[in-house]
């Protein structure tokens, strides 16, 4: 399992209630159910996925998380979780809305567009550039609207989002990230983890 | 069409009240099971047949000597695997497989037709579930059903939220839709149109209203069935001649397809029974009780739920399965939904649709495991 995953199931105490949105092959969801005791339910839109959830034992719902959140009552789960696809939405602040609604507490994770080795690869090569956690070429990604560790902290403090961490992860080093060191934490993590609430 | 070998019987003598304010008692319920009950009769699931359906779920159905209805779903190692559990199926009431319906004879000793209570879907899970109690069954592991089996499903666990662990509709809808309704009302109107009908007294003379059934089969069948599932089986190939025949014969073999179907169909079905089922599901309109708040209706079930539909099924479509996931979910219950792609409608659900089965097996099996 990925590191990722790790310090997203380290955020999360046991026998709470989650949901993963964007659940994938149901990885995280498998591990926090065997290891945490957490009632977890899935909501993913690949047909291909929501099987390999099943096969798993998982409990998971096919569906588009822009327009299928709005059936979960508000502050439904202890947790929603959303792992690198907030960027993949036509409307990422509609989607952050409504885990921020359907959730007592949300942890989304983004892939960092500040990244040296992005900001480098820009830079010298001229072209898109292409990370381990921005994989696409410029005509194939799913991403619509990249963003770096230093937007999405801006954005949550204006929308009066409260953080209750915010962790910055470069392979298996991780730190956490504040006022004072967040540009230097845009420029060497390649992925922003953040628990928020409103 | 009805013969009385091979059909096993229980007789519900409490009685029963029907919703239309009708009681009965002493009545029969024809049932089949397979597999066998564990000792911990933990193991059980309850299968629901739809609108056509009998009791002889899989294997050689000993009264029309055909597959059962659901053969590619059950059975040895299958996705509802009978070496691991033991699965009943009852005709329901209304039907014409043995269980309680119009051809069945009064009190009096006089074949019912018409006279027979109109039933409802409530009904006939109300009847069916007294096959528990015949089998000592505290609860099921189990129970699922796709078209009007769903329904049935979804009444059963609203009547009775702790019957069972697990519930599985597939390819079905919480009310019925005015499509569904129009589809219905064109086969009864077919089969009531057959001067053989005779106001449904039919069997006392021993005359049928084939036609009229064939009719309401063959329109019926297509809505099973999707446009490109048949445009891709037939187009418009010619039924064993080189040229169109200037006539009325069956040109194409959609036709003569279409014909076989009402044809065979009439040797096995009760046009009564046709008439009484499809008035049932046209009743069915769950959220009804609880002013039109589906959710109400699952408030009390502890059940974890799997819900499948198929990508060109339109006459049960996936909007109207996941109308039933976003109720179960406004109130929090453990419900997994799959839209299974497929191009063969309907009907999806009693093919050989692998996604599906896996889906059904995997989610069966995951869920038995942590019993």
């Amino acid at each position: 399992m990925k590191n990722e995953f790790q310090v997203i199931a380290d955020l999360i105490e046991k026998d709470k209630k989650v949901l993963d949105v964007g659940c994938a092959d149901g990885t995280l969801m498998k591990f926090l159910k065997d290891n945490k005791n957490i009632n977890i339910r899935g909501l993913e839109i690949s047909k291909e996925k929501v099987q390999e959830c099943i096969a798993k034992g998982l409990t998971v719902i096919e569906g588009n998380a822009e327009k299928d959140l709005k059936q979960f009552p508000d502050k439904s789960f202890d947790y929603v979780v959303l792992s690198q696809t907030l960027q993949a939405f036509l409307n990422p602040e509609l989607v952050l809305n409504e885990l921020l609604r359907v959730g007592k507490k949300a942890i989304v994770t983004i892939p960092n567009f500040g990244y040296w080795k992005v900001r480098f690869h820009l830079l010298f090569k001229g072209t898109m550039p292409i990370t381990k956690t921005l994989p696409d070429e410029w005509y194939n990604t799913p991403n619509l609207h990249m963003c770096t560790i230093k937007d999405f902290f801006h954005f949550v403090k204006s929308k009066d989002i409260k953080i209750f961490k915010s962790l910055a992860l470069n392979n298996l080093d991780k730190s956490t990230i504040n006022q004072s060191n967040l540009g230097v934490k845009n420029l060497f993590a390649d992925l922003g983890i953040f628990l928020i609430e409103k | 069409m009805n013969t009385e070998k091979n059909i096993k019987t229980l007789i519900v003598e409490k009685p029963l009240k029907l919703d239309c304010g009708k009681t009965i008692k002493d009545f029969p319920i024809a049932y089949e099971t397979y597999g066998s009950l564990n000792s911990k009769k933990d193991n059980a699931i309850l299968v629901f047949h739809a609108l056509t359906g009998d009791q002889f779920v899989t294997g050689i159905n000993p009264v029309t000597n055909k597959e059962g209805w659901w053969s590619y779903a059950v059975g040895p190692d299958k996705a509802i695997d009978t070496n691991k559990y033991f699965v009943i199926c009852s005709n329901v009431i209304g039907g014409c497989m043995g269980s309680y319906g119009p051809s069945h004879k009064d009190p009096d000793q006089k074949i019912f037709g018409i006279n027979f209570p109109v039933i409802t879907i409530n009904d006939m899970v109300n009847a069916q579930y007294n096959l528990l109690d015949h089998f000592g069954i505290d609860k099921l592991f189990s129970i699922t059903g796709g078209s009007m089996g769903g329904m049935q499903v979804l009444q059963f666990i609203s009547n009775f939220p702790d019957k069972s662990k697990t519930v599985i509709p597939i390819a079905t809808t919480s009310s019925h839709s005015a499509q569904n309704i129009a589809f219905n009302e064109l086969g009864r109107q077919a089969i009531t149109a057959d001067s053989n009908w005779k106001d449904g007294n039919y069997t006392s003379n021993d005359t049928n209203p084939g036609k009229g059934l064939a009719v309401a089969r063959m329109a019926a069948h297509i809505t099973y069935l999707s446009k490109k599932g048949l445009q891709e089986k037939f187009g418009r190939k010619l039924q064993e001649r080189e040229d169109l025949k200037f006539g009325f014969d069956a040109d194409f073999q959609i036709e003569s397809y279409l014909r076989y179907q009402g044809s065979v169909f009439v040797d096995r079905f009760d046009a009564n029974s046709y008439l009484y089922i499809t008035r049932a599901m046209d009743y069915f309109d769950l959220a009804k009780k609880f002013n039109g708040n589906l959710s109400e209706a699952f408030i009390n079930t502890n059940a974890k739920f799997f819900i499948i539909s198929f990508t060109s099924d339109w006459l049960y479509p996936t909007q109207e399965n996941k109308d039933i996931v976003i109720a179960l979910n406004s109130i929090g219950a453990d419900v997994g939904f799959v839209e299974i792609e497929s191009d063969k409608g309907h009907d999806s659900f009693l093919l050989d649709v692998p996604d599906f089965l896996s889906a059904l097996k995997n989610f069966l099996d995951k869920s038995y495991e942590e019993n």
